[in-house]
């Protein structure tokens, strides 16, 4: 408890640290969110831009846009997006649905498979077996996601006419219950796989390096003389060590999986905070940016104390302090 | 004694009425179904009183109508009825079309005219703030006649070539005494159209359902209007391929598909629809530069471009060859009776010699710094052809890449270039579109107009002069005049005029019939499914 405490309240530097420093590199980028809605409107007269500049307040220093924002923050108020013309908060909570949905599905998809074929390359190291398993994860490692995702669209919704080209549901088919459910699933099929499998690819090499490297170990060998079973040594053994180094991959990738959703959320059209990020760089809409990178950098926060937490339950050497 | 210009049109536009009704008929008309529309980029907001764009109006024209819309046969009443100019050009009269509602069920009236005109058009609206300058007030005469008054002759022409695009009504009741530009109803719009709004979908999509209440009897056909947001021009191909999309506008898609879906007999592949969208794509030239300043370079370097080659292999073929301000659509005020500058390298390297340019030890004459503007794959191409075709004469061409923000300051604010291109959209009449590229005095940092550093006290009195003329044979005469000057003195090369492509499913029936059709209303499309 006091350790959870602990860490939260150093958390608290770290992402005013990220606010400020994300802000200033912002405003470090040329142009504001003016110059991109004019930039989208095809032109309009200087006092037209003058106004607007007034309005959304970027007519001041940037210190006291920093500070205003910051005070802002504080009372946890993310401001108004003046792109979608709605508040921040609300903008992000419709997104961030969507988002954890795709880094669900994909991360679970990804770390379950990849975990499994792993092991089954490494307990038959240098088979037939192994040589596919290890081929496939190179040639999954090497697509990059926007080729992937648009030869499956290309095949599965162009030729065959299977699934969805994009979207999170059918606009105007009016879907409730299980029929809805069924809809976004058939809508996130496409997007999961191109998502999750070159995280898949990781896992699979990362296992399979360290379930070799945990076989040969001598704790390994005891069980073994111990008599232990292939299967419990496998389980027991084997899998909950080498399992370590895949859990802090998982952890650190847990982020990079938010931005590697950029690609995938935008050819795929799904309203995530992915594509959204993307939308606020090109628009230079500062307040919601600000919002994914507050609401991103706590993600973080959270998944790293958690990935500690399971961290002392694999590994009880390992003590929380 | 007032000048009439409505007789003909009317006529004109009830024997269009006619005709269209009998191919109707000739087809059998389907009723109901969805169309669902590609839109490459989100909108900011729906309201077309507040931002003049075609992004806003290819969705929010379906749900707000302007007074006046364009139609092949003409200017054709929607929600005005008539309009007339008092002799001395100081009032316009527009009488207002009755038994029309809003969306919730308020009446449509002159007040709603009124008061759009004063606080949104005239303050708010880009492009109308700068043509309703001189309005001074909006009078009801009646509910339904609204007397616009201006301080400095307004020419019926220009006003009504502005309206389909800068004359769209708001309701009063649910503007007055807000915000407006914080107004709800911005993203939420409530009008008088042929289809009322029902949500939006931030990212994903725009729903619009039939009003069954609208003022053209037995329309619209359709049930529902779908605007999807695709921003990967890829997945558009695709999804219109699947038949999940119907219709993408504006080169939503690449042009390697433009051409390859152009083969495919399932889609209607053209430009048809985008006369009054046309747009040129330019070579910018910052004259702060001294040899730039010199107008025999430009000449030359116009001379290095081969024109044909590019609408070739850039545009597929669908564009022509610029001449001046004013595009071919522009009607009466467009000629081509001015100077061309054809192909001719050897031509163009001797100018540059004459010029005073040799080619130097490095291999090239001089080095130009160009800013390509990020508008689209096109836009682009050009940039990397300009760079390529002016090596060729010896300007060696580095090109700074940018996206919108950085391309709009380093050119328009901070004037840190020495060539740039884009595109500039021709808006119906030269007076609200391209003069701002050639009219001198506009304060840096004011996008799409002359920044170039270029500046003609000849030209900026003949500007001024047309824009006030009343007499429209005069007028088009000195838009002549100026396109021929713009022709010879080259502050910017309108290169290439291009209208827009749409690429649409050939189940859509009665698309693309009018010159400003994503803008439209869309009112008599119906869906063959």
């Amino acid at each position: 408890m006091i350790y959870a405490l602990r860490r939260l309240i150093q958390a608290v530097p770290v992402i005013v640290l990220i606010m400020i420093g994300t802000f200033l590199l912002l405003k470090l980028a040329p142009g504001d969110t003016v110059d991109a809605l004019v930039g989208d409107m095809g032109g309009a007269d200087a006092e037209f831009i003058a106004r607007l500049r007034a309005e959304y307040g970027l007519d001041q220093p940037v210190w006291v846009q920093l500070w205003r924002y910051m005070l802002k923050l504080a009372t946890f108020d993310f401001g108004w997006s003046f792109v979608y013309e709605q508040p921040v908060a609300t903008i992000l909570l419709d997104r961030l649905g969507t988002t954890l949905l795709l880094m669900a599905t994909s991360l679970s998809f990804a770390f379950t498979i990849g975990i499994a074929l792993g092991a089954i390359a490494a307990r038959r190291v240098n088979s037939a077996t192994d040589n596919l398993i290890s081929t496939l994860g190179l040639v999954f490692y090497a697509t990059p996601s926007f080729f992937l995702s648009l030869m499956m669209m290309l095949l599965f919704s162009v030729k065959l006419g299977w699934l969805p080209v994009g979207g999170i549901k059918t606009i105007a088919g009016f879907y409730t219950g299980w029929d809805h459910v069924l809809d976004v699933a058939r809508h996130l099929v496409m997007p999961t796989a191109a998502l999750s499998l070159i995280y898949l690819s990781f896992y699979l090499r990362l296992m399979r390096a360290s379930v070799i490297e945990v076989a040969d170990l001598d704790y390994v060998r005891t069980a073994r003389a111990k008599g232990a079973g292939e299967w419990r040594l496998m389980i027991h053994h084997i899998m909950r060590n080498a399992l370590l180094p895949v859990i802090t991959l998982l952890g650190l990738q847990f982020s990079t999986v938010l931005g590697g959703s950029v690609v995938v959320e935008t050819i795929f059209t799904l309203p995530g905070l992915g594509q959204l990020a993307y939308q606020s760089v090109v628009q230079r809409d500062m307040n919601t940016l600000m919002g994914i990178i507050f609401l991103c950098s706590i993600i973080v926060v959270v998944v790293n104390f958690l990935t500690d937490l399971l961290y002392a339950r694999l590994d009880s050497r390992i003590e929380l302090a | 004694m007032k000048l009439k210009l409505r007789s003909l049109g009317l006529a004109l536009a009830s024997t269009a009425a006619v005709t269209m009704a009998s191919q109707v008929m000739a087809e059998e008309v389907k009723r109901g179904g969805t169309a669902v529309v590609h839109m490459i980029s989100e909108q900011r907001i729906l309201n077309p009183a507040l931002r003049a764009s075609t992004g806003v109006y290819n969705i929010s024209g379906k749900i707000v109508e302007p007074l006046i819309d364009k139609s092949y046969d003409g200017y054709e009443p929607v929600l005005a009825t008539d309009w007339s100019s008092s002799d001395d050009g100081l009032a316009i009269t527009v009488k207002l079309r009755e038994g029309v509602n809003w969306h919730d069920g308020e009446p449509f009236t002159c007040d709603d005219v009124a008061f759009t005109a004063i606080e949104m058009w005239k303050k708010l609206l880009n492009y109308s703030s700068a043509l309703q300058a001189s309005l001074e007030s909006v009078d009801c005469t009646d509910p339904h006649t609204a007397v616009f008054n201006y301080s400095k002759p307004m020419p019926l022409d220009l006003f009504v070539a502005a309206m389909p695009d800068l004359g769209h009504p708001m309701p009063k009741h649910l503007y007055e005494g807000t915000d407006i530009l914080k107004n709800e109803y911005n993203t939420a719009p409530v009008g008088t159209g042929p289809f009322k709004f029902v949500e939006y979908e931030r990212g994903q999509y725009v729903l619009a359902v039939k009003n069954e209440d609208y003022w053209r009897e037995g329309y619209p056909y359709l049930d529902r209007i779908v605007w999807r947001f695709i921003k990967d021009k890829s997945a558009a191909a695709a999804a219109l391929e699947a038949g999940e999309v119907h219709e993408s506008g504006f080169i939503g898609v690449s042009m390697a598909d433009v051409e390859r879906l152009s083969d495919d007999d399932r889609f209607d592949v053209g430009t048809d629809g985008y006369e009054n969208n046309v747009a040129h794509s330019t070579v910018e030239f910052n004259h702060r530069n001294p040899i730039l300043a010199d107008v025999k370079v430009r000449q030359a370097m116009y001379h290095g471009l081969d024109i044909d080659y590019a609408i070739e292999t850039i545009m597929r073929g669908f564009a022509k060859p610029g001449r001046g301000p004013v595009p071919s659509a522009g009607g009466a005020n467009y000629t081509d009776d001015v100077p061309t500058y054809e192909y001719d390298p050897e031509l163009a390297k001797t100018m540059l010699d004459e010029a005073g340019y040799p080619v130097t030890d490095s291999g090239y004459r001089f080095k130009l710094r160009h800013r390509p503007a990020p508008w689209g794959e096109y836009t682009q191409l050009w940039a990397e052809y300009y760079a390529q075709a002016m090596r060729e004469i010896g300007i060696d061409v580095e090109i700074l890449t940018n996206d919108a923000p950085g391309f709009l300051n380093g050119v328009y604010r901070d004037h840190d270039f020495d060539t740039a291109n884009g595109w500039h959209q021709f808006r119906s009449d030269p007076a609200v579109s391209t003069m701002v590229w050639l009219r001198s005095g506009q304060p840096a940092g004011t996008p799409w107009s002359n920044q170039f550093g270029w500046q003609s006290d000849e030209m900026d009195q003949m500007i001024d002069d047309a824009a006030s003329e009343l007499d429209p044979e005069k007028r088009a005469e000195m838009y002549h005049e100026i396109q021929a000057k713009a022709m010879e003195e080259l502050p910017v090369i309108f290169a290439i005029e291009h209208p827009f492509i749409s690429v649409t499913s050939k189940k859509l029936k009665n698309h693309h019939n009018t010159p400003r059709w994503n803008s439209s209303s869309w009112y008599d499309l119906w869906l063959d499914d």
